[in-house]
């Protein structure tokens, strides 16, 4: 991961300078390809063609092209489009909010372990040994297995996904930025701690976290699907990108399109996002791995 | 390095001992296990005996003491589907994901390894190019979708591979592919950056200056400096040789540990999904240990350090 930056720094500055102004064509490709991701999560309910449970059964497995159902149907005569459709908006809104809880998560702990120091520290420390551990899949499945699932457990669970990653660049900055003469100095006009960390260290230490986002976010989509893919993240009747091609699978020979269009759409947001995380690290921390 | 070792000896069954607190306190949060495993409409005398049978009268901490007590003697519980030791189950399971996972894991490192030093000591060659593309698209597309697209090619398409089960060795080509080729070229990208970073050291220049021979720099040089970050990637997949083929095992019906942590976590057999979460966490835990001993010897740096704190 760290060869973007390499490059960066070997290229001579005067030619790379002007070139940096606009992001690379790539890059605006990834930016819009995720515009339209969250434009048809936001709009699902009014762009699908059909509901998505609706069932057509004059014309099941129909191939894509078909001027009723332009991405075909699956098994049950169930449209392909409107179920990728609602799929993107399940699968983001998981992703989206356990990156979101992660960061938050991940990041409190970090101040913490970096404000009281001994005994939290070690805790926090501790925790993120357990958790480096583990591979997150297997947790997942040990925590699904005992709890049986849900929407709202799914997303819980992954936004305890990454937050070690957090934790320990929130601890490590926020320790050198109380050694630095601007913490100290708040602290000196009597801030309060939470003043010093959320309105003085935060900031500076933000575009680090972004970057820890875009990692964490394609990842988050990978193992959701990997779940759903396997029967045990979203369940049906909700569908989401995973839980597609573990449905579509049955019928890959009869029907590959169903599972290749969502096998598709993960792989382009995935690889979006990574690419806009390579270039956000360049751009805004070239220290960073 | 006595104090090293030991420090990292300590920290190991910390980590340990706090899987098993985690198994045990979402074990018991999760419910009351007799009306998981009976039924809510059990009667009530078969609750009891069960409750009796299994200790879950006794005080929380009484029941947590024994349950680290019975680990501690290797007694995981019995599977509560068919009533044989968990242990028994998983352990007849674990040859298969390693006739999966070995294999694998050798492909990863003899083609990723080669592939990232070269394309570090050719920057913007061919090789270079492949190995990029290559690591953006294993780290993006899921093992599960690489899968079924081999599957869609070497099996339904042209028919040559088997798509699943466990008969022959050709059954085992198209996992082992599946997984290969996207950590072969996950590691070939590390093992780039890695050198890569080694090769803009100043050392490496001083190694020119004095007029050591180019592929004695990297031999002698380079490479022992760029394999202390290479040691801990390649751990992590040492570590994951048991638990790095839940996917793909379900995905080709290949009856190893991931396909049977899957059937368990349907059914809710808990004995044996604690069973296979603890085996993955002391894999994972020995292979982290190993490799920071590793560490120590590779980087005399780190050895002292510790030596001193």
């Amino acid at each position: 991961m760290t060869d973007t930056v390499l490059h960066s720094t070997e290229a001579t500055p005067a030619s790379s300078k002007g070139k940096r102004r606009l992001p690379p064509f790539l890059v605006v490709l990834g930016f819009a390809w995720l515009a339209l991701m969250v434009a048809i999560a936001l709009s699902a309910d009014w762009i699908r063609p059909y509901n998505f449970t609706a069932m057509d059964l004059q014309n099941r497995l129909s191939l894509p092209g078909n001027p009723a159902h332009l991405l075909g149907t699956d098994e049950l005569g169930r449209d392909v489009l409107s179920r990728l459709i609602e799929s993107i908006r399940v699968s983001l809104l998981i992703a989206f909010s356990a990156t979101i809880i992660s960061a938050v998560f991940g990041t409190l702990l970090g101040f913490l372990a970096a404000h009281f120091r001994g005994i939290v520290e070690q805790i926090v420390l501790m925790l993120a040994d357990f958790q480096a551990a583990l591979p997150f899949l297997i947790l997942s499945l040990a925590v699904l297995a005992f709890f049986g699932n849900s929407l709202m457990l799914l997303i819980c669970l992954m936004g305890f996904f990454g937050w070690e990653r957090y934790a320990r660049i929130a601890r490590g900055l926020a320790i050198s930025a109380n050694a630095q003469g601007y913490a100290g100095a708040v602290v000196q006009l009597g801030a309060t701690p939470s003043r010093v960390y959320f309105k003085h260290i935060l900031p500076n230490i933000a575009s680090t976290l972004i970057v820890s986002m875009t990692l964490t976010f394609p990842e988050i989509i990978l193992l959701e699907s990997s779940l759903s893919f396997l029967g045990l993240g979203v369940q049906p009747p909700m569908t989401s990108l995973g839980n597609m091609v573990g449905y579509g699978r049955e019928y890959l020979t009869l029907a590959p399109w169903i599972m290749l269009m969502p096998a598709f759409v993960i792989m382009f947001t995935t690889l979006s996002i990574s690419l806009i995380g390579d270039w956000l690290r360049d751009k805004l921390d070239p220290t960073i791995r | 390095m006595l104090r090293f070792f030991l420090l990292r000896l300590f920290r190991a069954l910390v980590t340990i001992a706090l899987v098993v607190t985690f198994a045990f306190v979402v074990l018991r949060m999760s419910g009351d296990p007799a009306t998981i495993i009976l039924g809510p409409e059990a009667p009530p005398s078969a609750v009891a005996a069960f409750r009796e049978a299994w200790g879950l009268n006794d005080p929380i901490w009484v029941q947590y003491l024994s349950y680290f007590g019975a680990i501690l003697q290797g007694d995981l519980g019995m599977s509560m589907r068919d009533g044989r030791p968990a242990i028994e189950l998983v352990a007849e399971r674990i040859p298969a994901t390693l006739q999966l996972t070995v294999p694998t894991l050798i492909l990863k490192l003899a083609i990723g390894i080669p592939a990232g030093v070269y394309a570090a000591l050719h920057r913007d060659s061919i090789v270079d190019r492949i190995v990029m593309i290559g690591a953006v698209v294993g780290f993006t597309m899921p093992s599960f979708v690489l899968g079924l697209i081999l599957v869609l090619i070497f099996s339904v398409t042209l028919g040559w591979l088997p798509s699943g089960g466990q008969d022959s060795w050709l059954h085992a080509a198209l996992p082992i592919a599946t997984m290969g080729i996207g950590g072969a070229a996950v590691l070939a990208r590390f093992s780039r950056s890695a050198m890569i970073e080694v090769l803009g050291q100043p050392y490496i220049r001083t190694a020119s200056a004095k007029g050591v021979s180019w592929p004695r720099v990297i031999r002698g040089h380079a490479m022992p400096n760029a394999a202390i970050p290479i040691v801990t990637i390649v751990g992590f997949m040492v570590g994951s040789l048991v638990a790095g083929a839940v996917v793909i095992e379900s995905l080709f019906s290949w009856p190893g540990v991931g396909r049977l942590l899957v059937i368990a976590v349907s059914n809710r057999d808990l004995a044996v999904v604690q069973c296979i979460l603890l085996l993955i966490a002391v894999t994972m835990v020995v292979s982290n240990f190993v490799v920071d001993i590793l560490y120590g010897y590779l980087d005399p740096r780190l050895r002292n350090n510790y030596a001193k704190a």
